[in-house]
C-alpha cells in the first residue's frame, strides 16, 4: 500500500508520520494520532460528526486525505478548551454554555458542531437564531433536537461578548 | 467506507497534470474532494490514481476583464473554493445570481472545501453552480495534451453527469460575461432541508427597458432532467414582451411540457409541477431585483 511522509500541526503541535496515501484525515487523527475526539458518523459526509479547523476553516475531515493536510494546520476538539488536562479549569466559554444549556446528550455529534459554531462565531458574533439554525444544517445530532444547540451557541455569543473575548 | 487503495499524485503545474492524466491508467482528478470522496469511501469509483490538483498554483482566482466577444466577464479558477465565491465582493456586485446559487451549496464546511470546477465536472443535474454557468452562457476552458480548448456551457453537458472533456482534458477556468448593471436575478430551489440536492432549481436572469419591455431573458432548470436545462421556449416567450406577472405565469406553463425524471424523491408530474410555480416565481423576484 502506498504511503508518505507528512508532517501536520494539530492544535499547534506538529507531528511528523507516514500515511497510506488513501487514509482519510479523520482515521489520521483517531488512529494514528489518538485524537479520538474527532467522530466518524457516516463516514462520507453527511453528518458532520467529523469537522474539524484546516487553517481555520471547517471542514469535513472524513472528505479530506490526509497527504492534503501535508504543511497545513488543523484544529480539533482537543485543542479547544485552554487547559484540557485540569478537569475543573473551565473549558471554552461555547463549551461551558453547551453544558449549562443541556446542548448535548450523547455527546456524539458535539465536537462537530462545536467546531462548527466556533467559525460561525468568529464570522458573525452576534448570530441570529435562524443564522445559527442555518449554520449547524449539516450536523446531525439525534438527541437533542437541536433547540438547545441554538440556545448555547446564543448563550456563548453573548457571554464572548461580555468577556469582550474572540471565539 | 474507507477509500480503496490508489497511488496519489500531487502535480504542481497544469501541464504536469494533464501529462499524468493522458499516461496514467484510470486516473480520477481530485478537486475540493467534496465529491469524490464520498464516492471513493462508498467505493462507486476505483481509481488507480488520483491526481490532487490542489497544489496547482494560479487556478484559484476571481477577477473581472474585458471579454473578446464584448463587454466584461467575470473569470473564475476552476480551483476556486465555493467559500471564496460567497464571500466575493466582485461577484456579489457583478454577478450576485451566482452567490445566490452558491448559498445553495451544501454546507459552510463542503463549501470552505469545494471547488467551482469541480462542481461543473461532476455535473450532477441538481448541482447549483451547473445552473448558474448554464444560464449565463458561461465558456469554459479546458486544458488537454493539444492545447486549451473553449467550451460554450450549452454544450457542456452531454449526457447525465458526463462533461464534454475528452479522458485526457482537465477544467482550468471558467468565463462568465457579464450582464447589464442593475439586471434582474433570481435562484430558487425546492429541496427536503437546507443544503439537500434540488428536487427542481431555477436561475433566471432579465433585463429590461425603461418602458418595461424585457430585452433579454435567460432561464434554466435543474433537477428536472438527467441534465440541467435552458428553456429556450420560455425566453422566447418573454423577450419583446411587457414584463408582467400574467406574461410570467404564461411562459411559466410551458415547464409543465418538460420530459421530466421521476425518484424516490418526486414524480414526473410533480416535477413539472414545481418547474412551473419555481419558473414563475423567479421572474416575479428577478423583476423586482430590476434596477433602473
Ligand atoms: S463522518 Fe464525516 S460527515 Fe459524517
Ligand atoms: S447529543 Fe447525541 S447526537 Fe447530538
Amino acid at each position: 500500500m502506498e504511503s508518505r511522509k507528512i508532517t501536520v500541526t494539530v492544535n499547534g503541535q506538529a507531528h511528523t508520520r507516514d500515511v497510506e496515501t488513501r487514509m482519510t484525515l479523520a482515521d489520521f487523527l483517531r488512529h494514528d494520532l489518538g485524537m479520538t475526539g474527532t467522530h466518524v458518523g457516516c463516514e462520507h459526509g453527511v453528518c458532520g460528526a467529523c469537522t474539524i479547523l484546516l487553517d481555520g476553516r471547517t471542514a469535513r475531515s472524513c472528505l479530506t486525505l490526509a497527504v492534503q493536510t501535508d504543511g497545513h494546520a488543523i484544529d480539533t476538539i482537543e485543542g479547544m478548551a485552554p487547559n484540557p488536562k485540569d478537569k475543573t479549569a473551565p473549558m471554552h466559554p461555547l463549551q461551558e454554555a453547551f453544558r449549562d444549556n443541556h446542548a448535548l446528550q450523547c455527546g456524539f455529534c458535539t465536537p462537530g458542531m462545536l467546531t462548527t459554531i466556533i467559525e460561525l462565531l468568529r464570522d458573525n458574533p452576534e448570530p441570529s437564531a435562524d443564522e445559527v439554525r442555518i449554520a449547524i444544517s449539516g450536523n446531525l445530532c439525534r438527541c437533542t433536537g437541536y433547540q438547545t444547540i441554538v440556545a448555547a451557541t446564543l448563550d456563548a455569543a453573548k457571554r464572548l461578548k461580555a468577556e469582550g473575548r474572540k471565539p | 467506507m474507507k477509500p480503496p487503495p490508489f497511488s496519489y499524485h500531487d502535480p504542481r503545474t497544469v501541464a504536469e497534470a494533464v501529462s499524468l492524466l493522458s499516461t496514467l491508467e484510470n486516473p480520477k482528478l481530485l478537486a475540493g474532494g467534496q465529491s469524490l470522496m464520498p464516492m471513493l469511501n462508498m467505493r462507486f469509483v476505483l481509481p488507480d490514481h488520483v491526481i490532487d490538483l490542489g497544489k496547482i498554483d494560479g487556478l484559484a482566482y476571481i477577477r473581472e476583464a474585458p471579454s473578446k466577444e464584448g463587454g466584461n466577464a467575470l473569470e473564475i479558477g476552476a480551483m476556486t473554493r465555493q467559500r471564496d465565491i460567497e464571500f466575493s465582493e466582485l461577484i456579489a456586485a457583478k454577478h450576485p445570481l451566482l452567490r445566490e446559487g452558491i448559498l445553495n451549496v451544501g454546507h459552510r464546511q463542503t463549501r470552505n472545501r469545494g471547488t467551482i470546477g469541480g462542481s461543473l465536472c461532476h455535473l450532477d443535474p441538481a448541482a447549483e453552480q451547473v445552473l448558474v454557468c448554464l444560464a449565463s452562457d458561461a465558456i469554459v476552458t479546458a486544458a488537454g495534451p493539444n492545447g486549451e480548448r473553449a467550451i460554450p456551457f450549452r454544450e457542456f453537458p452531454l449526457a447525465y453527469m458526463t462533461p464534454n472533456l475528452e479522458p485526457d482534458e482537465m477544467l482550468i477556468g471558467i468565463k462568465i460575461p457579464l450582464w447589464p448593471a442593475g439586471h434582474g436575478y433570481s435562484f430558487l430551489e425546492f429541496a427536503r432541508r437546507h443544503g439537500d440536492f434540488a428536487v427542481v432549481s431555477v436561475a433566471a436572469l432579465l433585463d429590461v427597458d425603461a418602458g418595461g419591455i424585457i430585452k433579454r431573458a435567460a432561464v434554466a432548470l435543474g433537477g428536472v432532467a438527467a441534465v440541467p436545462l435552458r428553456m429556450d421556449a420560455v425566453e422566447a416567450r418573454l423577450v419583446g414582451q411587457k414584463a408582467s406577472e400574467e406574461l410570467f405565469r404564461d411562459a411559466a406553463e410551458i415547464c409543465r411540457a418538460i420530459d421530466a425524471v421521476a425518484d424516490v424523491h418526486a414524480t414526473v408530474e410533480y416535477r413539472q409541477h414545481l418547474a412551473a410555480v419555481l419558473t414563475r416565481r423567479a421572474l416575479v423576484q428577478a423583476l423586482a431585483k430590476v434596477k433602473r
